[in-house]
């Protein structure tokens, strides 16, 4: 049973363990190794093909995880809070890449959040997600820019600052696709990532991923028991495939909404929250700002909007990676220079 | 003679020639000229216009913008060294254009004696030189002929000293209207708008000004075939001929012109036939994103550069260290200025050497290069992105905000004479037929293989990092993992060695004295070198172009009992990495380092040099 099951293959003709990382050195329990889990259980489902999928991280518990999963993918670990400038590079130098980024909330919360802010600017299309604990893990449990206000932690002490949130920063700096998740919600996250990796631009993730170590006493916003209690999906999320007909149960709760997605797939929204609709951009911010005045776990589609051009499209870059062309492409030949050198005589 | 005592005299006044000076024979084709204008009022194409004339006479030129850290109002000096030996160093000026009020007294009392001044006749200078030669220059009358108005009319009385120069000087004005038009992309309007100007001034001039100077230009041929360029241009050209596709950057001055004239290149020479850039230029949010931009970019396998100052250099250094110690190719232009923070940003230096050779903390030598040249700024060009991909590491290229800014001469640019070289990169086929390992050091030489993202064979994928790492790229804290790679790193560093440009080295037979230098000092000391020669003061010489050092370095001290390391800047940079580098050697070599913001001149490399020079002579 359990070797019919991994040479069990998908469509490109891999099973689901070569999708697979090196072993995780997290913590056991920890919110970062679920998200991983997802990752792979995702890439499997979609047939991704490693060597069109490009892994970004930055520095902290979360930006170790790419080793993690899809060893088979190129990937760079950049520096802290970094990920957003190594990312946007590499995707100029190979726009045909997908990427999958991992940050943290320190990573990108605090010392990398004008990068963060300006790859959102710019469109890159890469799926960045943030494991966010509100805690820095690897330096033993300091609050993080997201922590929430008031919280008190052992190590830590009190929190006075209001935590920032990420989500309204995303939408801020024009982010097209903003999600909010938890990592005890196996199925939601799987389908955003679906939905992200489908995205034309830069899609945000935020997910609440407890640290086991330092953040998950039951009282604290971040932790599993209450994100357990407490989350408050705002849909039903169902990824659907460019190929696949949308059947609709006319059983289900809530109203039904289909949002087309950059590569054909779609998205099913069955909206939990009848008045709220994430493709209007002031709806979003107002529900994110409730959310925090009434201390909601809100998760799900936040916003959506997928009217601007990618950075690569922006940049009018062609079919062929900057970094594949030929060296004619990148050399102009002798008469161009002496040309030049006419004009400057 | 600065005469403080000539000082409150009342204004200088036409027509009080200084004695003697009209019997002295003329002076052909060597001019120290300097032109003192408001910074924003257009008198860059007055000089320029200039400066384009004396080339385009085929008379060996140079000119230096000395400009403030200003848009609009501060004083700016613009010089223009004319000398038919061909030498372009900066020169105490002996010829001032005075149109400045702000600055007049100082600029006339700074003029050597018997030195001229054309002065604008409507500012009032309380400095009175008798022993200068002075045309006054009635602007506002000169700009009656004008119908321009408000700052159109501020850039025509710069014309007015184009018109008076050119008469004084002997420059056809057919020539300075060929230059304005070049200056103006042939905007015939444009040029025709000024030509009004000067030449109503050349008229003027000719008609009342009484020549009492021995200042005159005459054609020659030297400049035949030649090019003027600035060092940023230069640098930009080469590498879009060095196929860089991607360019992130800050902007800072000095090395802003840089990716200008990179955007100006780029669209014309690198498009394809169906229109599509074969490039992307990213003005990033910092300087810290710009390196990273390069990094990722040069991980994914295309070609990137970023172009910067000191200041950016500092907020580089982290990535420095990763891009060295993950071994991943970029490009970094670090057109020198001088100091920290602000500093002196339109002042010229060579402070960044010591820093930027080790950027990045832990052990870290990177590779440098150390254009002198428009033309070595071309080649670096094209060469720093073909090393940075064959060594797999960043590759710093140190220039200065006198080279990069200022209009130099040059041969035109040779064609880059072998194919680019993208260095160890396997491709699928490769991998399948070798296998991989990302850092094992299969060829001994320290440089490993690398794939790049995208590569579809299984085995390709390597997750780059700068945290400990084994020969399988595979995270590791191990000790010995870390000597192996660190030690085969500094194998690389001598794969790096052998691969750096040779310095450029003249032996005089007989001279016990070796001066070693890089970049643009040169041009002060090969002056001051020929002077001193005449003399019978002879000293050998080597120009750096690269560090590390290579190994000619060592056989040049050898060959001197004395060796001089002359640069700019106060703590004798490249001098202490030569000493330790040669510890046993170190005891016969001395500085010569300082630091004002200028270029050297002739005058103090000789003065700073002939002590050296004389000793050994009597020595011997």
């Amino acid at each position: 049973m359990d070797r019919a099951r991994t040479i069990l293959s998908n469509a490109a003709g891999l099973s689901k363990a070569e999708y697979g990382g090196t072993p995780s050195t997290l913590c056991v329990g920890c919110g970062h190794n679920s998200i991983a889990n997802q990752i792979i259980q995702v890439a499997f489902e979609l047939a991704l093909k490693p060597h069109e999928i490009l892994k970004l991280s930055g520095i902290g518990c979360s930006s170790k995880s790419p080793a993690y999963f899809l060893g088979m993918s190129h990937g760079f670990n950049a520096l802290h809070g970094r990920m957003a400038a190594v990312g946007t590079g590499a995707l100029v130098g190979n726009h045909t890449l997908r990427a999958i980024g991992v940050s943290g909330d320190g990573d990108t919360g605090s010392i990398g959040m004008g990068g963060f802010k300006h790859l959102l600017r710019r469109n890159v299309r890469m799926v960045y997600l943030v494991e966010n604990n509100g805690v820095y893990g690897l330096t033993k449990g300091q609050f993080s820019a997201t922590a929430d206000e008031g919280l008190d932690l052992k190590y830590a002490g009190h929190n006075e600052l209001p935590a920032i949130d990420l989500c309204l920063e995303a939408i801020a700096a024009g982010c097209g696709f903003v999600a909010r998740s938890f990592a005890g919600d196996a199925k939601q996250v799987r389908e955003l990532l679906k939905a992200a990796l489908s995205h034309r631009g830069t899609a945000f993730l935020d997910i609440i991923s407890p640290c086991v170590a330092f953040n998950n006493d039951d009282v604290s916003p971040k932790s599993y028991a209450y994100g357990r209690d407490h989350e408050q999906p705002l849909q039903e999320l169902g990824w659907v495939p460019v190929a696949e007909e949308i059947v609709i149960d006319e059983s289900d709760p809530g109203e039904l909404t289909v949002v087309p997605l950059h590569d054909g797939s779609r998205l099913k929204l069955r909206r939990l929250e009848s008045d709220f609709d994430p493709r209007d951009r002031d709806a979003s911010v107002a529900r994110l700002l409730r959310a925090t005045r009434d201390e909601e776990f809100i998760t799900g589609l936040i916003h959506y909007d997928p009217t601007r051009p990618s950075f690569a499209e922006a940049a009018h870059l062609g079919d062929v990676p900057l970094a594949s062309l030929p060296d004619e492409r990148l050399r102009p030949p002798p008469d161009a220079l002496e040309r030049v050198m006419l004009r400057y005589r | 003679m600065t005469s403080d005592a000539t000082e409150g005299r009342g204004p200088v006044r036409d027509g009080q020639p200084a004695a003697a000076v009209n019997e002295l024979s003329p002076i052909v084709n060597e001019l120290a000229l300097v032109v003192a204008t408001v910074n924003g009022t257009g008198s860059q194409t007055a000089n320029l216009a200039l400066l384009r004339s004396f080339f385009a006479m085929g008379i060996p030129v140079h000119g230096k913008n000395i400009f403030p850290s200003n848009i609009q109002g501060l004083p700016t000096w613009y010089h223009i060294r004319v000398d038919a030996a061909g030498h372009v160093a900066r020169r105490e000026p002996s010829f001032l254009v005075a149109y400045n009020q702000q600055t007049i007294d100082a600029d006339l009392r700074a003029l050597p004696a018997g030195g001229v001044a054309v002065v604008n006749a409507d500012l009032a200078p309380s400095v009175r030189r008798d022993d200068l030669v002075t045309y006054e220059v009635p602007v506002k009358d000169l700009l009656r002929v004008t119908e321009q108005k408000g700052k159109l009319r501020d850039y025509a009385a710069n014309m007015t000293y184009v018109g008076v120069l050119a008469h004084l000087l002997d420059v056809p004005l057919a020539t300075v209207e060929e230059s304005l038009a070049i200056h103006f992309g042939r905007r015939q309007k444009l040029v025709d708008a000024n030509m009004v100007v000067i030449r109503a001034s050349f008229e003027w001039a000719r008609a009342s000004l009484e020549k009492r100077d021995p200042y005159r230009v005459e054609p020659m041929r030297a400049t035949d075939g030649l090019i003027l360029m600035t060092g940023n241009e230069a640098g930009a050209l080469g590498s879009v001929f060095g196929g860089v596709s991607v360019a992130a950057w800050y902007p800072i001055t000095p090395s802003t012109s840089f990716i200008d004239a990179l955007r100006d290149f780029l669209p014309e020479l690198r498009r394809t036939e169906s229109g599509e850039p074969t490039y992307t230029v990213i003005q990033s949010e910092d300087e810290l994103a710009a390196i990273g931009m390069v990094l990722g970019a040069g991980f994914a396998g295309a070609r990137a550069l970023t172009a910067t100052s000191g200041p950016g250099i500092s907020l580089m250094a982290e990535f420095a260290g990763l891009g060295y110690y993950a071994e991943v190719p970029g490009v970094i232009w670090d057109i020198q200025r001088v100091g920290p923070s602000t500093g002196l940003p339109t002042r010229t230096g060579q402070g960044d050497l010591g820093f930027v050779y080790t950027l990045g903390h832990g052990d870290t030598k990177h590779v440098v290069l150390f254009p002198s040249s428009i033309e070595e700024c071309f080649e670096f060009g094209w060469r720093s992105l073909d090393l940075a991909d064959e060594l797999q590491t960043p590759v710093f290229v140190l220039s200065d905000l006198d080279l990069g800014m200022n209009n130099w001469m040059g041969k035109p640019f040779e064609y880059p004479d072998r194919p680019l070289r993208r260095g160890k990169v396997l491709s699928a086929d490769d991998v399948e037929a070798h296998g991989f390992a990302r850092y094992v050091d299969v060829d001994g030489d320290g440089v490993t293989y690398r794939t790049l993202p995208g590569n579809r064979h299984r085995a390709s994928a390597y997750f780059a990092r700068g945290t400990g790492h084994n020969a399988q790229a595979v995270y590791s804290e191990r000790s010995e993992d870390w000597v192996d790679n660190t030690e085969r790193l500094a194998r690389k560093f001598e794969t790096v060695r052998a691969a750096m440009p040779a310095s450029v080295v003249d032996v005089v037979a007989g001279a016990s004295v070796g001066v070693i230098a890089f970049g643009t000092t040169r041009y002060a000391i090969e002056e001051a070198r020929d002077r001193m020669a005449g003399r019978g003061e002879r000293f050998s010489s080597l120009r750096l172009r690269a560090l590390p050092l290579p190994d000619d370095v060592r056989a040049f001290i050898e060959a001197h009992e004395r060796v001089v390391v002359v640069e700019m800047n106060r703590d004798a940079q490249l001098t202490g990495i030569i000493r330790a580098e040669y510890p046993g050697l170190a005891p016969r070599i001395e500085a010569v380092a300082y630091l004002d913001g200028m270029p050297f001149t002739a005058d103090f490399i000789e003065e700073r040099l002939a002590p050296y020079v004389r000793i050994a002579a009597e020595v011997a």
